[in-house]
């Protein structure tokens, strides 16, 4: 708690940024973000891109796993059923991209609901394993649908246009993408000061409880499972206009690992968690390659074991993070918040 | 068009050898699971480790393939020790989803490990058990097949004769049936731990060195690991009977779609039986119905 600040209405106390610190660090954060592209380097502002798709899905699977307690690894092949939609919509039709990219979400939300539908027998390690199911027969349908998906060979897709401008690369992506991240991020802020959002925390509390008390579950979880997708698809759209080529070797079930990682490494069930994470392990290839690069002229085939020391690198995050930081990076950043803002007393 | 009934039961038969590699797996996976409540996603990532410890043993150190066999097993049940004490025993009392997450991790740990020590590159493993084919009636069974059938059959065997009888395999079902029971009764609990991760490392590993045998080995192997995974669903998590038939049932469904469909639609139909049973009959056709109470 912090010194200083008396709260006299429901609403005040409800409210999403609370505080005037912390309101003018969020215009500083946003004031940044618009200034970003105009210093940064091509490379950086590609960074950039991904870690906004990468916060969009993974915000999305916090929805699902953090705040309503529903394991989920198919978020990966969630994207890919976005990227589909966009890629197919763009190559065939021609429809402009914002149209796309709604698609994209609507369509996925479909097919997530349809495989959140086990979560009305099972939950738990079973659901977790319904959606491994789910990812791999997507998957498989990518590959052999081929009057839609033209199998192994993929689409490829036009760039994206947004009233008569063009956008190929990440400079431009950046004002198409950072937005859209923003606006989901605080829909998701949002949606946990609703009624919707408090179900899904009392189902992931405990869901015969919720039960009882009147929150019909197998409606909440479908609920859950759509909105989660949505996020997916939406990603998944965003990520084929920033690839510009969609595959189903561009979804293996390795990156839905990726974001699972991100949710706890970031920190479950909290926002700013699913951003965090997002970030950290979107950073954390390129920083392994950084150093690669300064062992190269050490270790003559340092570039070779690159890609193993990745694997290693998550799976000891995520083995790492739920031994000793089960509330992952979220929870080191509130620790660190409250130390300054009790200073100079004892936290 | 005249259905080939000598070809239809070659398939079989190679089938079952497949099965029974599946069923020692899900072996594995249900000696975890039944002793410390551990949904192990890394199995499959134990069973590769198995098999590249016996390459290195026999192309690497030049043992014969009997003392190769032996040490890897070993290897594989230090390993499972290993990861026990490491990481499993910190998380105990966490929710069983942390536990599971945790071993996603030890996986991919143990796959970017594979990959740094052993290379990236598939090898095939020498061979160890000769190539001599061999006749069931008219029908031609690969040599490999048969072996590595009786060999899980054997093992099988001496698993369940083992809980059965020996004074470790009872204080195990002792503890899965009820922990602090069997903590009363003088029952070392986290002993048992370790002991059933011991074990399951030691099957795995055994099982990794025979798919090794067959197929070849490749850091991507743990993939064999999500078919074990299936047939622990199918049979039930905590049954071995439901690990044996679950075994041979997604072996010859594996097989049959494999041959008479065409390969990419062996993991459809794995998959889609899982999603069967998941809505048919969530806790496996054996398991235990789970009881959930306020």
């Amino acid at each position: 708690m912090r010194i200083g600040t008396l709260k006299e209405s429901y609403a005040a106390d409800e409210a999403l940024f609370d505080t005037r610190t912390q309101k003018a660090w969020l215009g500083l954060f946003f004031l940044a973000l618009l200034v970003f592209p105009f210093t940064a380097g091509e490379y950086w502002l590609y960074i950039a891109c991904l870690v906004a798709i990468h916060v969009i899905s993974t915000t999305g699977l916090n929805i699902l796993t953090g705040f309503t307690g529903l394991v989920s690894l198919g978020q990966a092949a969630f994207m890919g059923v976005g990227a589909y939609t966009v890629a197919v919509l763009e190559a065939r039709l021609g429809t402009p991209t914002l149209v796309n990219l709604l698609a994209a979400g609507f369509v996925t939300a479909a097919v997530g609901a349809l495989v959140g539908l086990p979560s009305l027998r099972v939950k738990g390690l079973y659901l977790a394993m319904a959606t491994i199911a789910a990812s791999f027969i997507l998957h498989f349908i990518f590959a052999n649908w081929t009057s839609v998906t033209q199998g192994v060979s993929g689409i490829n897709v036009p760039p994206a246009s947004v009233l008569g401008f063009e956008m190929a690369r990440p400079v431009q992506l950046y004002w198409l993408i950072l937005p859209i991240a923003v606006l989901m991020v605080l829909g998701a802020a949002n949606l946990f000061r609703t009624r919707i959002g408090r179900a899904f925390i009392a189902i992931r509390d405990r869901d015969i409880s919720a039960e009882v008390l009147g929150i019909p579950l197998l409606r909440y979880k479908l609920m859950s499972f759509a909105l989660s997708s949505f996020y997916a698809g939406v990603a998944g759209g965003l990520w084929a206009y920033f690839f510009r080529v969609v595959t189903p070797e561009s979804f293996p079930f390795v990156y839905s690992i990726f974001f699972l990682a991100a949710v706890i490494v970031g920190g479950m069930g909290t926002i700013l968690g699913g951003i965090l994470g997002a970030v950290f392990m979107t950073l954390v290839p390129e920083v392994l390659k950084l150093g690669v690069g300064l062992l190269s002229p050490v270790l003559p085939d340092a570039v070779a074991i690159l890609s193993p020391v990745r694997t290693i690198v998550f799976g000891a995050l995520i083995v790492g993070f739920l031994v000793f930081e089960p509330h992952g990076l979220a929870e080191i950043w509130r620790r660190t918040r409250r130390f300054f803002h009790l200073w100079p007393f004892k936290t | 068009m005249d259905f080939d009934w000598l070809f239809f039961a070659e398939v079989t038969l190679a089938a079952l050898g497949n099965s029974a590699l599946l069923a020692l797996t899900g072996l594995a996976f249900v000696l975890i699971y039944k002793a410390t409540r551990v949904v192990n996603l890394a199995i499959g990532e134990m069973l590769m480790v198995g098999a590249y410890l016996f390459f290195s043993f026999t192309a690497g150190l030049g043992l014969p393939p009997w003392g190769a066999i032996l040490l890897a097993v070993v290897g594989g049940a230090l390993l499972g020790a290993t990861i026990e004490r490491a990481v499993i025993r910190p998380m105990l009392g966490e929710a069983a989803i942390s536990v599971f997450m945790v071993t996603i991790g030890v996986g991919s740990v143990l796959i970017g490990l594979t990959e740094i020590i052993w290379g990236a590159e598939p090898t095939a493993l020498p061979d160890f058990m000769g190539k001599a084919p061999i006749f069931i009636g008219d029908a031609y069974v690969s040599r490999k097949v048969v072996i590595g059938f009786s060999v899980a059959a054997a093992v099988i065997a001496v698993f369940l004769l083992a809980f059965r009888f020996w004074r470790g395999g009872i204080a195990l079902r002792a503890t899965a049936s009820d922990q602090a029971a069997a903590y009363s009764c003088g029952i070392n609990v986290p002993a048992v731990f370790s002991l059933a991760w011991m074990f399951a490392g030691a099957a795995a590993a055994g099982a990794g060195i025979l798919v090794g045998a067959v197929g070849g080995i490749a850091p991507t192997m743990g993939v064999f690991g999500l078919s074990a995974l299936v047939v622990v669903i199918v049979g039930g998590l905590d049954s071995i009977a439901g690990a044996l038939i679950g075994g041979v049932l997604v072996g010859l469904l594996e097989a049959w779609c494999g041959t008479y469909l065409g390969g990419e639609y062996k993991m459809l139909a794995t998959f889609g039986l899982l999603m069967l049973v998941l809505l048919v009959r969530p806790y496996g056709l054996f398991g235990t119905v789970e009881i959930e109470r306020l």
